[in-house]
């Protein structure tokens, strides 16, 4: 079982990933650099945040044409694991592989703070491990973070159980409207969505920033985790 | 239009800012007189930002050695030794001139400038704190005779220095955890922008400044040079504001975070090659200060091509190019021979490396330009021979040592101050930073133990060993204005006391000088006072300055600015489990004062004559008069002592220094991180003022909580150190209380004052 992050040029966050999966949970763990077609034998991917190309022209349209990215959605549309962390989160939007876009926060201001998220579904490899309806504490620090899609879309989001995270209060209630718990305005109070197929997931937190509750949460590792119990079930049981 | 054909003569060097003296001795030094391009380079060279020619004589009296001390002033920045074969590299800068004629690129250049004096050194920044200084945002008794449009323009300055330090740090992948914002009159129309940067290293992966091997290939990386910021050294920095400073915007930077986050890692990269010889960034007076100040230190010449130097603009001058502060740009010194795995690693990164030139034996930097010597001057004299000046000092006219209030006008005894202490909050000084901290990423790189608002320092951990760094700035211009000496003391005993209150020992300093016109006797004077103030409190503290900046001509219509050293203080914990933050924790938690001079309040009327110098006095009564408080440089250090003894030993849950708005301050912001309350009885000192006794602000004191079961451990500790003990209550849920003597003075709901305090900045900026 192995981990490959990829870097961009103006990735931030690919050490803190890094970090997470080989010291934390130590595990496997590998830099992909974004001009390489070669994933390492990767079997989860990970996109982490930043500024992949100082976010010229709007976060993520320039980093989707890296060479990286074609094999990224190669191994997607084989089923690969693909964890798209914030700027990643971007990325994944622009290249297509998950639906919709980012708007600039409502209140037009960068936010980095810790958010309440709650887990909509544990019917996923990305969080299998996690209680449904489990509230996790985790930072968000992003300017363009505000999901926005069509109604129709955002219909058969839900209807497909397609919201992974949501934004919610710290005690777990809707809060789509409430600016203290959405900080960003998303519709839906939208955090974090997986494609159709349930194996490419985006979120604007940051679980590799809670990992270690020293450092203020460890509520992201039950993410880690659950890829960590997807991979092994899926190594357990071929295809 | 500036051009080579131009001919210097005595006034174009007074243009230049260079004296009838300066320009003779530059004479003297050639031989001959200069050319327009020599000319240019001599002006950013000897200009006060770039030459301390004012403070240099002064300067020197710091202390800056000491057991940690790996590097002083002198190189890019300071480095001091964390263990584990690891060094910590530090410094403050200013960016005050150009943030206040352009807020938001003045900032972020401020923030990218230091960031790679850092990275420069070998070291990864892992922490950035902004000191900020800015006119008020309402009006009020603490705003004195700001005028609206004034309030209106300190609410934009804010708002663009905010936005700018977020926009680079965030971007380039550094957590901004730290720092203060001050409101006072005096920074109106001169904002103070001060940046400290923290990097880590290996001790012996460290990188300078100091060119050598002759034949050595000069090596150009990082962004183009452009037109950018020409003169931003010489007649930003260095002269003092007018009403035309909008048109000096054009000599503002630009920042690219984007490019300086490529060229920090393909610095470190290639740094790991093995390939570099030396490396300095082109800060303040780009390639000028570069090359000569790398050559003059490796007792070394430099010989450039400036046709090679890659060039944003078309038909650039030699004069252009030397003089332009283009951002995120070094210049490195290879070993002959491996350049190719210097281009490689830089190419990978998408940036330009370009070889410009080379090291040389005769000591001058020369500039060619298609085949012509443009320049040619001996580096050393560039770089090192500047001017110095000592210039006149003056006390002022109402005499060097500070004054006495006129009687404070106490309310009577039993009047209830829970009203005052809500107007405290309000303050902007006072009140909470979130809303300004929550668009900076705090977080980034993951070692933020203690961030903005948790603790009475930023902390953070190691990933390299089990150690933590604590860093905390401070600065109090107005007790400044009333001492400078006991100002600049003040600053550097908070700073440390804040360090210690996480726990960590402080161990060396960085600072960052914010002066008027140093041609002004007056200033003059109180320069020298800050810098014994400086050189007393750090030898006494055992904090070393390890490097810093000077930033004079911090005035605009000839009104100087208070005073205001900024003092960085760096400290070591030896273990990260022993963080302590400043929110009270648990309800029924004793809560203990703890003061390294507990008979100073005794001496009555010395203690109202330096309340007249409080935040209280300022924000409730319009009040600035009087002293500020005493200082007991023993009684700090004992108390800083006894927190990190109490930190090593998990005896305490928290710890809050009492200094602005006094230990009801203290006391109310400690309730707030967790919603809890405070029931406490402070005992009443026979003759002192309610108001003086809660709301006073002497140093040397600090508010922890414990629980019941390490009480003893707590007071024997602070026997130990010397240091008094008194239990003054205990935590509560929901409300807060303080009682002087038998009445009750401030009484309410914890809600009643986290709303004002943590609403009011927002909601002033929100004004517009």
């Amino acid at each position: 079982m192995k981990f490959g992050v990829v870097q961009f040029p103006g990735s931030n966050c690919d050490d803190d990933a890094f970090y997470a999966i080989g010291s934390i949970i130590h595990e496997p763990v590998d830099f992909i650099w974004h001009q390489s077609e070669d994933l390492k034998g990767s079997d989860a991917i990970i996109l982490p945040g930043g500024f992949a190309f100082g976010d010229y022209l709007r976060t993520g349209a320039i980093a989707r044409f890296s060479p990286v990215m074609k094999s990224v959605e190669k191994f997607a549309r084989s089923g690969g694991l693909v964890l798209g962390i914030c700027n990643g989160f971007q990325i994944l939007l622009e290249a297509g592989l998950l639906p919709g876009a980012m708007m600039r926060n409502t209140g037009l201001r960068y936010l980095c703070r810790h958010v309440h998220i709650r887990v909509e579904t544990t019917d996923h490899p990305f969080t299998c491990a996690a209680k449904k309806g489990q509230v996790l504490k985790i930072p968000i620090a992003h300017n363009e973070g505000n999901y926005f899609n069509e109604p129709k879309v955002l219909d058969e989001l839900e209807r497909n159980n397609q919201v992974i995270f949501r934004y919610v209060t710290p005690e777990g209630a809707d809060a789509e409207i409430d600016r203290e718990a959405n900080p960003n305005g998303s519709l839906h109070a939208i955090a974090g969505i997986c494609n159709r197929e349930r194996n490419v997931l985006g979120l604007m937190p940051h679980p590799e920033r809670a990992v270690e509750s020293p450092l203020g949460s460890q509520d992201g590792l039950v993410l880690f985790k659950s890829v960590v119990a997807s991979l092994a079930q899926r190594a357990a049981v071929p295809a | 239009m500036l051009d080579t054909e131009i001919k210097v003569t005595p006034q174009v060097a007074a243009e230049h800012g260079l004296t009838a003296d300066e320009y003779a001795r530059i004479q003297k030094i050639l031989g001959r007189d200069p050319n327009i391009t020599e000319l240019g380079i001599f002006s950013v060279m000897w200009s006060e930002h770039c030459s301390y020619k004012s403070s240099r004589v002064h300067l020197k009296r710091l202390p800056t050695k000491g057991k940690y001390v790996v590097q002083g002033p002198g190189e890019n920045a300071g480095v001091v030794d964390i263990g584990d074969g690891m060094v910590a590299v530090f410094k403050i800068e200013s960016h005050n001139h150009p943030s206040f004629v352009e807020p938001f690129q003045g900032a972020a250049t401020g923030v990218g400038g230091i960031l790679r004096d850092i990275f420069t050194m070998g070291a990864r920044p892992i922490a950035v704190l902004d000191s900020l200084r800015f006119g008020p945002l309402t009006a009020g008794p603490g705003a004195g005779k700001t005028t609206p449009e004034e309030i209106k323009k300190n609410r934009q300055l804010l708002d663009g220095v905010i936005r700018g330090i977020g926009f680079y740090g965030n971007c380039f992948g550094v957590p901004t955890v730290g720092g203060e914002i001050v409101f006072e009159p005096c920074y109106s129309n001169n904002p103070l922008v001060n940046a400290l940067a923290l990097g880590i290293a290996k001790r012996d992966e460290l990188f300078f400044a100091k060119a050598s091997g002759v034949g050595n290939p000069v090596i150009y990386v990082g962004a183009k040079t452009g037109r950018d910021g020409i003169h931003g050294a010489s007649l930003l920095a260095s002269a003092e504001f007018s009403e035309e400073s909008q048109q000096k915007r054009p000599n503002v930077q630009v920042g690219d975070p984007f490019l300086e986050k490529l060229l920090l890692e393909a610095c470190l990269e290639a740094m790991h090659t093995g390939a570099i010889v030396a490396i300095q960034d082109m800060g303040a007076a780009g390639l000028t200060s570069t090359s000569s100040e790398m050559a003059s230190r490796g007792g070394a010449g430099i010989e450039i091509d400036l046709a090679r130097v890659p060039q944003r603009e078309a038909k650039m001058t030699p004069y252009e190019m030397m003089l332009s502060e283009s951002q995120e740009r070094m210049l490195l010194v290879a070993a002959r021979g491996r350049e190719q795995e210097v281009f490689d690693v830089f190419h990978k990164w998408g940036l330009d490396a370009v070889e410009i030139g080379k090291v040389t034996s005769d000591g001058k930097l020369r500039l060619l330009h298609h085949g012509a010597v443009a320049a040619e001057i001996p580096a050393h004299a560039l770089a090192e021979e500047g001017p110095r000046y000592s210039r006149p000092c003056a006390a002022p006219a109402k005499g060097a040592t500070p004054q006495k209030a006129p009687a404070f006008p106490f309310a009577k005894a039993g009047t209830d101050l829970t009203e005052n202490l809500r107007k405290v909050l309000n303050a902007p000084t006072i009140a909470s930073k979130k809303w300004v901290t929550d668009q900076y990423d705090s977080m980034v790189r993951t070692n933020t133990r203690v961030g903005p608002g948790q603790g009475d320092a930023a902390v953070l951990r190691l990933k390299e060993s089990k150690r933590a760094i604590a860093l905390a700035t401070d600065g109090n211009g107005r007790w400044g204005s009333l001492s400078p000496k006991l100002g600049a003391m003040h600053s550097v005993a908070e700073a440390a006391r804040n360090v210690a209150c996480t726990g960590a020992r402080p161990i060396a300093a960085t600072n960052c000088l914010n002066f008027g016109n140093p041609e002004k006797p007056e200033v003059m004077w109180q320069f020298s006072e800050a810098i014994d103030g400086l050189t007393e409190a750090c030898t006494a503290l055992e904090t070393p300055i390890t490097g810093g900046n000077v930033s004079f001509y911090n005035e605009t219509l000839g009104n100087p600015i208070y005073p205001t050293p900024i003092i960085g203080i760096l400290g070591l914990m030896e273990d990260a489990e022993y963080t302590v933050a400043s929110a009270f924790r648990v309800a029924g938690d004793a809560i203990v004062l703890l003061d390294g001079a507990p008979d100073a309040d005794k001496n009555v009327a010395e203690t109202v004559n330096a309340f007249s110098s409080s935040e209280y006095a300022k924000e409730t009564h319009g009040i600035v008069a009087g002293a500020p408080p005493a200082i007991d440089l023993g009684a700090e250090k004992r108390l800083i002592e006894c927190m990190v003894k109490l930190a090593a030993d998990k005896a305490i849950s928290s710890a809050h220094d009492v200094s602005d708005g006094g230990i009801a301050v203290t006391l109310v912001e400690s309730t707030f991180g967790y919603g809890l309350g405070a029931n406490v009885k402070l005992p009443a000192v026979q003759g002192l003022d309610a108001e003086a006794a809660v709301f006073g602000e002497r140093g040397a004191r600090a508010v922890v909580s414990a629980p019941a079961g390490s009480l003893a451990r707590v007071k024997a500790i602070a026997a130990q150190c010397g240091v008094s003990a008194l239990e003054i209550g205990n935590v509560a849920t929901g409300d807060f209380r303080i009682q002087y003597g038998d009445a009750a003075v401030v009484q309410g709901p914890v809600t009643s004052f986290r709303k004002p305090w943590s609403e009011s900045l927002q909601k002033a900026v929100e004004l517009g």
